[in-house]
């Protein structure tokens, strides 16, 4: 055995693995607070950000982002709204140092990314969907939404006038407030063609539930309905089987008109792209964290899918007049007087509920003329 | 309410037509699987098959541009599964359930990652026949719009009650799944008669996993499976590994799917979580009616894991 052959002292090995562990602490640290014009997004997406629906929306943003320069985009689908949204997040902070996560879906917000706000509290987490109020949660968190139910509205106007049988059918995954104001609209902009119009809805119980989803349009088909618009995370399957059987559909989240060359009247479109940029920039130029962020029509946060063959010139002139109202701002859709569907008053004649009002962001009836229950 | 609606019939002709256009993929997979299990083996990966049988036909109708060469890619699909499924099993002291629940859970992974480019695009997907031409009611003409597939599955059902009876190959399967070693003392191969049994079941499987992609729902998505074909394992079982059996039970499961959306139709909405689990209720409700100590399993096949 040589002498001269070195033997660490359990004292060298310990300094060692100390030097190494403040270099990459440093490692760790560094480049976030150096790198004000990089950064790094995490989007995490419930469903397949392919699928002609919600995720695909969302996705469209995200692939928007990657052209700001300095921004990267780290992207996971299909992360359900348990546990291992938490992970997800956890792991795009840590692996990838991301510091601005949007975490898509609506369970996505209580209690998952709460809980991650106030444990990373230097990382931004934009939410959609989510009721962000200032004494609850967390301040770098925040939510960013956009009044979609001004499309559904014009949906309801177009669905309107395509009726003949005056049932219209709305198929939703969850009473959820903002589901329920969907309906809601579809259903008065219906009624300001003929105030006899009534609206099916079928609930299927979660957001992807293909064969659920074309079992309840069949039977919403068998019952005389003739226009199906839906509120689900994936609407292919349900454009498709009302193309297939003939009736009119209106779309949401994305544009749905190849699907349904003859049936599709228009349809209610997201525009993330305005939020996603809002809150990139307010992240890369180091100002506070936007933690609530709404908008319609007019502020380009949704947009109307072009009208179909099914839409009537009728049809398309009173929704384009509503349109240019809600474009000015002068047009309020929950206006009293408003009953719901059990008969009581909701909304107090002379009452006007503007789209910024969080009372419609807590809305938990279904208005008269709505054939279902909560 | 005018001419055209049906109002409280609208539920029964909802649930009929459910039954067909929902059981028909409950019916391939559990055939598939009556025929894997009377060969003495269980294939857990059935789930994992179907999704595979569902892209592939999908695939392949889009590429080529015709469904039933779709259908019959997806049968190919399952086929190669089934025998992987029947190879490993056939090595020593490998325990058929594991090797099926690693192949339910790749198969599924595996598909996604496959099956990516395809949510997007649009197939061709299977004709219907449109059996109820007769009628002047649109509902009822549009519940007895029939797929090909579906008759295919009725067909099979009795094809394999009459197998099991009455043909040298059917009694073979059900020897080498009661006894090995009879078969053994007959001299049969028992591995390979599993092995051809479980691709054979695969296919089955294959197919009814086209038939979702490419009928009804007729699209291509992730979350277009949805456990049925773990269904259709318990399925098997109710159906005490007797084709025919198969065929009512397949047509059950598909009923109480549609019971959910039919009541609501109609205005019914109290308790719709309760209706649209109904078909999962109605496997546990099974499972423990049948599971009786006394009169458990009688037509079971001995040589099966679970029951040995």
């Amino acid at each position: 055995m040589s002498r001269t052959s070195y033997h660490p002292s359990r004292r060298d090995v310990l300094k060692f693995l100390g030097a190494a562990g403040i270099t990459s602490a440093f490692g760790g640290v560094m480049p976030r607070a150096f790198a004000a014009n990089k950064l790094v997004v995490g989007v995490i997406y419930v469903g397949p950000k392919d699928d002609y629906g919600y995720s695909q929306a969302q996705a469209q943003a995200a692939a928007a982002m990657k052209k700001i320069p300095g921004v990267t985009v780290l992207e996971q689908e299909k992360v359900p709204e348990t546990i291992d949204v938490q992970k997800t997040m956890a792991s795009m902070i840590r692996q990838d140092d991301a510091s601005l996560i949007f975490p898509t879906s609506f369970g996505y917000f209580d209690p998952h990314t709460i809980k991650m706000a106030k444990k990373y509290p230097d990382m931004r987490f934009a939410h959609c969907g989510g009721l962000w109020t200032a004494d609850k949660h967390p301040k770098n968190s925040g939510s960013y939404f956009g009044y979609i139910d001004e499309c559904q509205y014009l949906n309801g106007v177009v669905a309107g006038h395509a009726t003949k049988s005056k049932k219209l059918g709305f198929i939703a995954a969850k009473p959820i407030p903002q589901v329920l104001r969907n309906i809601n609209a579809f259903t008065l902009g219906a009624q300001s063609v003929n105030p006899g119009i009534t609206t099916q809805v079928i609930f299927t119980g979660d957001w992807m539930m293909p064969v659920k989803e074309v079992e309840a349009t069949n039977s919403m088909i068998d019952q005389g309905i003739d226009v199906v618009t839906m509120h689900v995370d994936s609407p292919k399957v349900i454009v498709e089987t009302c193309e297939r059987r003939g009736i009119y559909v209106c779309g949401y989240h994305a544009d749905q008109s190849a699907l349904a060359p003859n049936g599709y009247l228009t349809g209610a479109e997201w525009n993330w792209v305005t939020p996603y940029t809002d809150h990139v920039m307010a992240a890369m130029e180091g100002k506070p964290m936007i933690n609530f962020l709404r908008g319609g029509l007019k502020e380009g946060f949704v947009k109307a899918s072009p009208y179909g063959k099914g839409a009537s010139s009728a049809a398309r002139k009173q929704a384009d007049t509503v349109k240019s109202k809600m474009l000015k701002d002068t047009f309020v859709i929950f206006k009293g007087p408003i009953k719901d569907n059990t008969g009581k008053t909701v909304i107090a004649a002379g009452t006007e509920q503007k789209q910024q009002d969080v009372v419609l962001e807590q809305m938990d009836y279904l208005v008269a003329g709505v054939i279902g229950k909560v | 309410m005018d001419g055209t609606t049906l109002g409280w019939w609208g539920v029964p002709i909802a649930i009929l037509a459910g039954a067909i256009r929902v059981g028909t993929p409950f019916l391939f997979v559990s055939l598939g699987e009556c025929l894997t299990e009377k060969s003495g083996r269980i294939n857990l990966g059935l789930e994992g098959i179907l999704v595979m049988g569902a892209m592939v036909g999908y695939a392949v109708s889009y590429l080529s541009g015709n469904p039933w060469l779709g259908v019959l890619a997806a049968g190919c699909a399952g086929l190669a599964l089934g025998a992987l499924h029947g190879m490993l099993c056939s090595l020593p002291r490998v325990n058929d359930i594991a090797v099926g629940i690693g192949l339910m859970l790749f198969g599924t992974g595996f598909v996604f990652f496959l099956g990516k480019p395809f949510v997007q695009p649009q197939a061709p997907t299977l004709p219907a026949l449109h059996l109820g031409s007769w009628s002047t009611s649109p509902q009822i003409e549009s519940a007895l719009q029939i797929n090909a597939l579906f008759l295919v599955g009725v067909a099979l059902a009795f094809a394999m009650h009459w197998a099991f009876r009455s043909t040298r190959w059917g009694l073979v399967v059900r020897m080498v799944g009661d006894s090995a070693d009879a078969a053994r003392a007959m001299g049969y191969t028992v591995n390979r008669v599993r092995v051809l049994a479980t691709a054979a079941g695969g296919f089955l499987a294959g197919v009814g996993g086209s038939y979702l992609s490419l009928y009804y729902p007729g699209s291509w998505n992730e979350g277009l499976s949805s456990g049925q074909g773990l269904m259709a394992l318990a399925l098997v079982i109710f159906a005490r590994w007797r084709p025919l059996h198969c065929f009512l039970a397949a047509l059950l499961f598909g009923g109480a799917s549609a019971i959910g959306p039919a009541l609501q139709s109609v205005g019914i909405s109290s308790g719709y979580y309760l209706f649209n689990a109904a078909p999962y209720v109605l496997t546990l409700g099974i499972m423990i009616a049948t599971c009786s100590p006394r009169r458990s399993l009688t037509s079971a096949p001995g040589e099966l894991s679970v029951t040995r």
